[in-house]
């Protein structure tokens, strides 16, 4: 394996930076969702580098904590989306306002 | 370059295509569309980087469970919410983005360890499920227990909407029913 380390951690920092401008920049709440899973999948990315790198397999550990962490904040997020969706009929987050007044 | 080399360079490239279609799309199905494909050449990544029992995880939860129930719950909405275009700020937010980029690319160009080439290595799924339930299964006890609220959360989520919106529509007409029980009652003797 010939690739040099930053190679690999330049690859998860873009894949990070687009997640986060995807979180930051769309207006529709499921694409925010989307926006977080593509952070996570930056972060895996740097987490296994990293455990290659140092040769130790607690990179590789975290990595698991992390997709167990991304499918519970999906779900969870998930039914936030549809249950502010059934009772607002939207999910623009600017037409959550109903404590405006 | 060597064969190993040129595998990441392409699984980087379509990586990286794919996140950047995925997070550019208006509407969503599209965008998860396109993310497993970006989740697959991360798999494939994974076993390139010598984690094969990740790969398959990646392949299980992230591609097969999480696109699937985002894909389910973009069915749930009546009409495709896509045409919701991108925040006012999305100017401002991009350049957060380039900015933490800039930083990061900076960070990572001066760490002299960067440099370093990696040595190929497998963790094979044996070692490291021993690995894991030898040294960490507290944390992953934990992170069962984690999974565990999260499946309450949405049981409560989901449950309180459909109760709730039960009540607030049968509590108006609870008069009425009574009225006519009431009248019921009378006219029956």
């Amino acid at each position: 394996m010939i690739v040099p380390f930053g190679h690999i951690f330049l690859l998860a920092g873009l894949i990070f930076s687009m997640g986060l401008v995807c979180l930051v920049a769309h207006r529709n709440l499921i694409m925010t969702l989307v926006g977080v899973e593509v952070m996570m999948n930056g972060a895996a990315i740097a987490f296994v580098a990293a455990a290659l790198r140092w040769q130790l397999m607690e990179g590789q550990v975290f990595m698991l904590f992390i997709l167990a962490v991304a499918a519970a904040e999906v779900s969870v997020g998930l039914a936030l989306v549809v249950s502010a969706y059934q009772r607002t009929g939207s999910i623009d987050p600017d037409h959550y306002d109903i404590l405006k007044w | 370059m060597t064969l190993h080399a040129a595998i990441f360079y392409l699984l980087a490239t379509v990586i990286l295509t794919a996140t950047s279609l995925a997070i550019t799309r208006r509407q969503p199905v599209h965008a998860v569309l396109y993310l497993i494909v970006a989740f697959l050449g991360a798999a494939a990544l994974f076993f390139l980087l010598g984690a094969p029992l990740l790969a398959a995880f990646v392949l299980i939860v992230y591609a097969g469970a999480i696109m699937v129930l985002f894909l389910f719950v973009i069915m749930l909405f009546k009409r495709s919410p896509g045409e919701l275009g991108l925040l006012s700020e999305w100017g401002p937010a991009t350049l957060l983005g380039v900015v933490f980029l800039a930083v990061a690319v900076a960070m990572i160009l001066k760490d002299p360890g960067s440099q370093i080439v990696l040595r190929g290595a497998v963790a094979q799924p044996r070692d490291f499920g021993r690995f894991l339930f030898e040294r960490y299964w507290l944390a992953i006890e934990i992170v069962s227990l984690l999974l565990l609220v999260a499946l309450v959360a949405v049981i409560q989520v989901s449950r309180r909407r459909g109760a709730g919106g039960d009540e607030t529509e049968t509590s108006p007409p609870l008069p009425k029913v009574g009225e006519r029980g009431f009248l019921s009652k009378e006219g029956h003797p």
